[in-house]
């Protein structure tokens, strides 16, 4: 193994996220305290309890997998769709490193910053709500399986876009509408049938209440399944990056 | 004459489009020497540097680095080389020093700041180290990309166009940087459009042509051996015409009549010059001074092209 050109790639990634740090963490405080204003305190007070969690505590969860969705696939698709637009691309590609040695560099550290961001929103969640979680350490594992997964997701994404704008459209287009509509807000209990039926189909809803889970003991779905969908989904990924080294797809001529 | 440093066997490259940027490719480079890639612009060049770093795959053929395979071993191969790119990317907010380093830990080597300071003085950049790469000029960025590919202390070095778009001094430098590299017992490989860089540097030279490698040789020997030479003969009188007891030799007469030139194979058996000057005894015109000069690797160049797409058109 290569460690250090692997550390090399992590602390440079780092270094381009303590560039924006401010931004970087004022943009999800800035956020999360929003959605406890109007999520919280506006209608939060016609919706008590869900499942005997009070409501405030109950988004909680969910606003932090929202953020961890976006900020993984954000940071992994722009750390190396960067290199690839500038070119500087060629130095990691002819250095002694394998497929694994890369993606270990960029999606470790996308998925640090991603984990971090998540923390922060628990932290300034804290202020509005007091949230207990049930099992920490499963917490703190599902968040990094999660991260991990997504920033794998990013990384494709960063490697199949032929264009900034492309690094936008799938976090936009596509993870928000899912999480929204993913009872990251609500409980898809309280959805009338078929709308229950067809939003399991969302794979959102397992991850969501996977890590709800792990807060509070209770979700939608059964913790087994939520973790099932979660591998699954990290391996639908690996096996997409794989396929990436392989053939050289955008990668190499 | 020891074995090849790197060895290329059969290099082809085509593209999905169909295009055949390399046409099975063969060369050896030897340990220490300078050599220089030379062809017009998408005869491919970059094609065959990118495939042997491993940025570009190859459709067929094998790369030996040092009798090791480039794919097989390529944590080994990747270690011993350094490359410098054609353009000028790099990450433009980062700090020149931090830049440099990234390279070497990228290769696995861990943190040397003598190292680095060493590589920077060299290529007189110590005194911007700390300077963010995009407030550097393009003369100092091309010296910065020279300082990654060698903060790994790779000992083949390849610089594809080293010298593009840069100024007199700095290609002076640029060379001197070359032979100190060389000195140093790094086996470097430039490719150029350039003549004159192959001329002034190389060891040997080899020209490539729509991913064809058309000829290998030592510089000299090429030279000598491609070289067409031309004869000047300062006439005592000047000529009005060339007269016709010379038209065989199809000599050229210069506007003020006052010089013949006459070009000739240099690595024929019959150059025709004695003729020429017999011929010219007999017409009763005389000459001062006369001095032979060698064509170019310039002249053997576009040359070597030119033939080559004649021969193709045939």
């Amino acid at each position: 193994m290569n460690w250090r050109g692997i550390w090399a790639i992590y602390k440079f990634e780092l270094h381009r996220f303590r560039r924006t740090l401010w931004t970087g963490l004022a943009v999800p405080v800035i956020t999360t305290s929003l959605y406890f204003i109007v999520f919280g305190a506006a209608i939060g007070s016609q919706m008590t309890e869900i499942s005997g969690i009070p409501y405030g505590a109950f988004i909680v969860p969910g606003l932090m997998m929202l953020s961890l969705f976006t900020e993984s696939i954000f940071n992994a698709s722009f750390g190396i769709h960067m290199p690839r637009f500038t070119g500087t691309i060629y130095e990691i590609l002819s250095a002694p490193l394998s497929a694994f040695e890369t993606v270990l560099g960029y999606v470790g550290a996308a998925a640090t910053k991603a984990m971090l961001v998540a923390l922060v929103i628990f932290g300034t969640a804290h202020l509005f709500v007091p949230v207990q979680v049930l099992h920490p350490g499963l917490m703190l594992l599902y968040l990094a399986l999660v991260a991990l997964s997504f920033c794998m997701f990013g990384f494709i994404v960063g490697i199949w876009a032929k264009g900034f704008e492309q690094l936008q459209v799938i976090p936009l287009l596509i993870v928000t509408p899912l999480t929204f509509l993913g009872g990251a807000f609500y409980s898809i209990d309280m959805l009338a049938e078929p709308w229950r039926t067809i939003t399991l189909f969302n794979p959102v809803v397992y991850l969501i209440n996977g890590f709800r889970w792990t807060f509070f003991g209770t979700a939608d779905v059964s913790f087994g399944a939520a973790l099932a969908a979660t591998l699954a989904f990290a391996g639908v990924c690996l096996a997409g990056i794989w396929w990436i080294f392989r053939t050289g797809y955008r990668l190499k001529a | 004459m020891s074995d090849p440093i790197l060895s290329i066997r059969g290099l082809r490259k085509a593209y999905a489009s169909g295009t055949e940027a390399l046409k099975a490719l063969d060369l050896d480079i030897q340990r220490g020497e300078i050599f220089a890639l030379l062809g017009p612009n998408g005869a491919g060049k970059t094609t065959m540097i990118s495939i042997v770093c491993g940025i570009v795959r190859a459709t067929d053929g094998t790369v030996l680095i040092d009798g090791k395979h480039w794919r097989q071993n390529y944590r080994e191969t990747r270690r011993r080389i350094g490359l410098v790119p054609q353009e000028l990317t790099m990450d433009v907010f980062e700090p020149l020093m931090s830049t440099v380093s990234f390279s070497r830990e990228l290769f696995g080597l861990k943190p040397d700041p003598a190292r680095i300071e060493q590589i920077l003085r060299d290529l007189s950049l110590w005194d911007k180290r700390k300077s963010i790469l995009k407030e550097l000029s393009g003369g100092m960025k091309r010296r910065v990309m020279i300082a990654k590919a060698l903060a790994h202390e790779p000992d083949i070095l390849f610089l594809d166009e080293p010298t593009a778009g840069v100024d007199v001094e700095l290609r002076k430098d640029m060379w001197n940087l070359v032979r100190r590299l060389r000195e140093q017992g790094v086996t470097v490989i430039l490719t150029t459009h350039y003549i004159e860089e192959a001329e002034e540097m190389a060891d040997r030279v080899g020209v490539i042509n729509r991913g064809e490698l058309i000829l290998v040789e030592e510089k000299h020997a090429l030279m000598q051996k491609l070289g067409r030479k031309i004869l000047h003969l300062q006439l005592t009188e000047p000529l009005q015409a060339v007269p016709p007891s010379l038209a065989d030799w199809h000599p050229q007469l210069s506007d003020d009549g006052a010089t013949l030139t006459y070009e000739f194979d240099a690595k024929a058996e019959r150059t025709g010059i004695p003729s020429l000057l017999a011929a010219m005894r007999d017409a009763g015109i005389a000459f001062k001074d006369l001095d032979t000069k060698q064509s170019s690797l310039e002249d053997i160049f576009v040359d070597l092209i030119h033939n080559g797409r004649k021969e193709a058109a045939d």
